[in-house]
């Protein structure tokens, strides 16, 4: 750490718990949702489509009837209505193409995964032996499968790809400065750069990507209570109940929904999937309980994905770097449904693509399409990730353009930190920042000059391997979110958290929080924050969460908002047990309530000896023998918070690779970060979150994609071809924070779980770019492969599309290719 | 069914099995042995590795049968009786090397068997010897810090400490 922040002498925000959740973890004693087992219980197995858009013709059940063990086979037509729907939170615009979705369609399938039928058995074994005798008659259909010609389908006549809707278009969404007010005409300053100015033009492609969580979804659903209670491996457990309940008609107080040990999600789990949906009505059905777990090449191939974007974009400037305007146009594949966030994900973007920049003309369309491929959905990140990666590439281009160093640029362009609070031209309001000490912090880290002239010395003598630098200055909005801005946006539902702290009898603290966890280690920050504010110890506090019986009300984990939303209404739920406390205290104390003064756990009388701890006046409110007069008995207090802001993280990113020029190897030499993420609660935590974060926005520069073929199978549906990174592929890293509190919330933190994510993808491909940009390179299109890295060499071009890399290895294209 | 018998975590058991049951299915279905976990379908993960006979496998890719007569290890038997953890398993949680915990315990029987056959090994051996167990959540950094205390190996508590603040 960096001398800003130390923790106060005793103090626990600021210090590097070791996380209380890991002694089960470690010792293989966990409730992941499969662990699960209840008496009489059933298995399911999906009975999936292969194609992408087939109408079903016949389901023959028979066979898979008169399998051994099996108790029931059911199609979409069997469950009717009481499978419910999934349901989409966020329409972006009113008139907003949302196709219906049923967990299990009954007439047409609209991407290869989707499920038809559903097998019942007594062994999971059984269920997938039957599965495979269940027949289904499939009339193909076309499938529309490249974005680009989806979004231009309605007008070239192209396929459809739900032929009743009579457009792949979901929606458009703008935003222009010129209209809301908040700059000025980005045409008028793109018409005067190509005037006399410069112009950079690019298009770029945010490849599909998939979440890939390590724990496969599970869900098993108990209905002999008199709640039905799920089990689920999901991000959101309140959202969840109320998809439930507001799709099936089951009452919201009928249904209790728990999220065990979740074991990551990445935004692959904030969804209602129809596999849970399945599930609920399969239980309720025949009364019994039932589970259904996913083999990891289901997860791949139905859980959703993200990304997959075009990006067009305009950046204009004067002829020293300055940067007058930004255009930027998006075509974003929503794949065949939209899901709960949806068309929500590239919006999100709208209002990170100005960055860290002060444009005065900026303008952003998003035109979301409907596909026959697996729906896409947040992946962390979610529509910041693309934008960041936009706008830095951008810069890039810009510095090269102007021909300077790509940090020059951005300092000539970014906000100063003392211009902070400021109004951007997206319309945000960025509360606090220090581009310039991160930046300066993160070029020392690096070796920065020093990289720079060995660089142009290798560049010099011609070395067969080149040295490029990459940099990232990025920023997000965290902290989802303003419920007011949220309803301006036409989403679905609020953006607060709810807390509450229970004073047990016996001096211990229950903390009830309204976030899921799914492996942040909220028990272990939000512990440090109450026994901080509270004056207990660590270890007393114990914080419960992921179920709805217990956490009767919040809006779960995503966006990074745990900590700044859920741990701000924890701040207050405690503020409020020492009030109620204060009252009592004065009683106890025969003091007024006025002199009283709360520290370290305990109420003292001004100006006295005469103190008291607050566990013991829980033990007192307990006993409620000697309580002033109309107090009730209890200390224990809750509190929803709503921000009133979001938060901006931000930091500087510094990648040094080496690109072998003849075979195209990408090698990662060195890569430093300085992020500023306000007051950091626990920096074990915080460095975990952070290289995690790095190492996923990494493997989308270099290695990950999902590919479809040309007949819409995923072809890189199992972890054999979906190359997710090992201990092998990647580096150490060496990570830095400078400190400039969030002035939105009284902890003065800021989000975290998605900044690595954000940050490092761009600077990785600047990174390659800049090593071959002498030979002529100016783009290289994610994922960087070696083939794709040679091709950009040697043809001067991006290296052309996935789709042609991913042909089978006997594929004559390949045999020309090398 | 064919029956076998084998000991597990200590204990001997006896069980009929299908001989298509994986060793996975069965300490996970069977014998309750829910520490090791299934990852994925095509042996990639790593998140079920166990230790057979005292080399790691990976679970999944074992048929129950072929542990008969064998003596199998899974993280809920690393630590001592009296509940000490086993040095790896206390290097995890020390370096701040799992998150979400799922790939934890491949990834900690995997690390015992790494450091069994080279207990001082180079960052690079380490990155090497875990490459067949994924995590999707620390980017592996902390889990090679976490070998390296695990090992010793010019790690120790204070080096560890600075490492999770920030840099190396």
């Amino acid at each position: 750490m960096t001398a800003v922040q130390e923790p106060a002498a005793g103090a626990e925000i600021g210090r590097d718990r070791r996380r209380k959740e890991d002694q089960r973890l470690i010792t293989g004693r966990t409730r992941w949702t499969d662990n699960l087992t209840l008496p009489g219980m059933l298995h399911l197995a999906m009975v999936r489509s292969p194609f992408p858009h087939a109408r079903i013709t016949n389901i023959d059940t028979a066979a898979a009837k008169a399998s051994p063990n099996v108790v029931a086979v059911l199609t979409g037509a069997d469950l009717g209505e009481a499978q419910g729907a999934c349901i989409n939170a966020w329409p972006v615009v009113t008139d907003q193409v949302t196709p219906t979705h049923l967990p299990m369609p009954t007439d047409r399938v609209a991407f290869a995964g989707e499920t038809v039928a559903v097998v019942v058995a007594r062994s999971a074994a059984a269920a997938r032996d039957a599965s495979e005798l269940v027949e289904v008659d499939y009339e193909e259909l076309p499938a529309a499968l490249d974005l680009k010609e989806a979004a231009a389908a309605h007008e070239s006549g192209g396929t459809l790809a739900h032929p009743d809707l009579g457009t792949n278009v979901s929606a458009v969404w703008r935003f222009d400065s010129a209209e809301a007010g908040t700059g000025g005409d980005v045409e008028e300053a793109i018409a005067q750069a190509r005037a006399n100015g410069i112009l950079i033009e690019r298009e770029y492609r945010q490849q599909r990507l998939i979440p890939a969580f390590m724990e496969p979804r599970s869900v098993v659903v108990d209905p002999t209570g008199e709640q039905i209670t799920m089990w689920s491996a999901t991000q959101v457990p309140h959202i969840l109940r109320f998809a439930l309940a507001a799709t099936t008609g089951v009452p919201e107080s009928k249904i209790r929904v728990i999220a065990p040990d979740v074991g990551g999600g990445f935004g692959g789990k904030l969804q209602q999937t129809p596999e849970e949906m399945i599930t609920f009505a399969v239980a309720r059905r025949l009364g019994k309980p039932v589970k259904f777990t996913e083999t990891r090449s289901e997860s791949l191939l139905t859980g959703h994905h993200g990304r997959d974007q075009w990006q067009r974009l305009t950046l204009a400037a004067t002829k020293d770097g300055t940067v007058t305007g930004l255009k930027v146009d998006l075509l974003a594949d929503l794949g065949a449904y939209v899901a709960i966030v949806g068309g929500g994900v590239p919006v999100l973007g709208a209002f990170m693509f100005n960055a860290i920049y002060k444009f005065p003309a900026y303008q952003f369309q998003t035109t979301n399409v409907l596909t026959n491929k697996t729906w896409t959905d947040a992946y962390r990140g979610a529509g910041r990730p693309e934008a960041t990666y936009g706008i830095e590439r951008l810069m890039d281009e810009l510095a090269a353009e102007v021909g300077v160093d790509p940090l020059e640029i951005r300092e000539k362009n970014w906000i100063k930190h003392e211009e902070f609070p400021f109004t951007t031209v997206a319309g945000l309001e960025y509360d606090s920042g220090n581009y310039e000490a991160a930046t300066a912090r993160a070029k020392e880290m690096l070796g920065y000059d020093e990289l720079r002239a060995e660089q142009a010395e290798r560049r010099a003598r011609g070395d067969r391997v080149q040295l490029g630098i990459g940099v990232s200055t990025f920023t997000e909005m965290c902290g989802l979110a303003p419920s007011r801005v949220l309803g301006s946006l036409n989403y679905g539902a609020g953006g607060w958290e709810h807390a509450e702290v229970r004073m047990l009898a016996t001096g211990k603290v229950e903390v009830v929080t309204g976030a899921s966890a799914h492996g942040q280690g909220h028990e272990t920050a939000f512990s440090q924050i109450v026994a901080d504010r509270l004056g207990v110890a660590f270890e007393d506090v114990e914080v419960l969460h992921g179920d709805t019986q217990i956490s009767h009300k919040g809006l779960d984990t995503y966006g990074s908002r745990s900590l700044v939303v859920g741990g701000e209404a924890l701040v207050r739920a405690v503020d409020k047990v020492i009030e109620k406390a204060r009252v009592v205290a004065a009683h106890l104390l025969e003091a007024s309530a006025d002199d009283l003064e709360f520290g370290d756990g305990a109420f003292t009388v001004r100006g006295t000896d005469a103190s008291l701890p607050i566990t013991e006046i829980a033990t007192a409110v307990f006993a409620a023998h000697n309580l002033p007069d109309g107090v009730e008995p209890s200390l224990d207090s809750e509190a929803t918070y709503d921000p009133v802001n979001f938060n901006f993280p931000h930091g500087t990113h510094l990648c040094a690779a080496e690109v072998d020029t003849e075979t195209g190897q990408v090698a990662l030499r060195k890569y430093v970060c300085c992020d500023d993420i306000g007051v950091v609660i626990n920096p074990l935590i915080v460095a975990g979150q952070v290289h995690g974060g790095l190492v996923q926005g990494i493997a989308q520069a270099l290695w990950e994609e999902a590919v479809y073929d040309d007949f819409g199978t995923l072809v890189s549906g199992s972890f054999t071809d979906y190359l997710l990174p090992t201990a092998a592929d990647t580096i150490s890293f060496e990570i830095d924070h400078t400190t400039t509190p969030s002035t939105t919330n009284s902890l003065g933190a800021k989000g975290v779980g998605e900044a690595g994510t954000i940050a490092s993808t761009p600077a990785v491909v600047n990174a390659v770019v800049d090593a071959v940009r002498h030979l002529g390179v100016n783009d290289v299109q994610m994922p960087c492969t070696p083939e794709r890295v040679w091709r950009a060499i040697n043809s001067r071009s991006s290296g052309g599309s996935t789709t042609e890399a991913a042909a089978p290895h006997f594929d004559s294209a390949e045999g020309e290719a090398l | 069914m064919t029956r076998i018998s084998l000991t597990v975590d200590g204990q001997q058991v006896t069980d009929d099995v299908e001989p298509r049951t994986l060793l996975v299915q069965y300490l996970r279905e069977q014998l309750g042995k829910t520490g090791t976990v299934i990852g994925c379908d095509t042996s990639n993960c790593g998140a079920c590795t166990v230790h057979l006979d005292g080399t790691s496998v990976k679970s999944c890719n074992v048929l129950a049968v072929q542990a008969d007569g064998s003596e199998v290890t899974t993280v809920e038997g690393l630590a001592g009786e009296d509940g000490t953890l086993h040095p790896v398993q206390e290097a995890f949680r020390e370096c701040h090397g799992l998150q979400c915990g799922f790939c934890t315990p491949g990834m900690i029987m995997q690390t015992v068997d790494l450091l069994a056959e080279n207990p001082d090994p180079s960052e690079e051996a380490i990155r090497l010897g875990l490459e067949g167990n994924l995590c999707r959540c620390t980017g592996y950094h902390n889990i090679v810090r976490a070998v390296q205390h695990a090992a010793g190996a010019g790690s120790d508590t204070e080096r560890s400490g600075q490492d999770t603040g920030v840099t190396a």
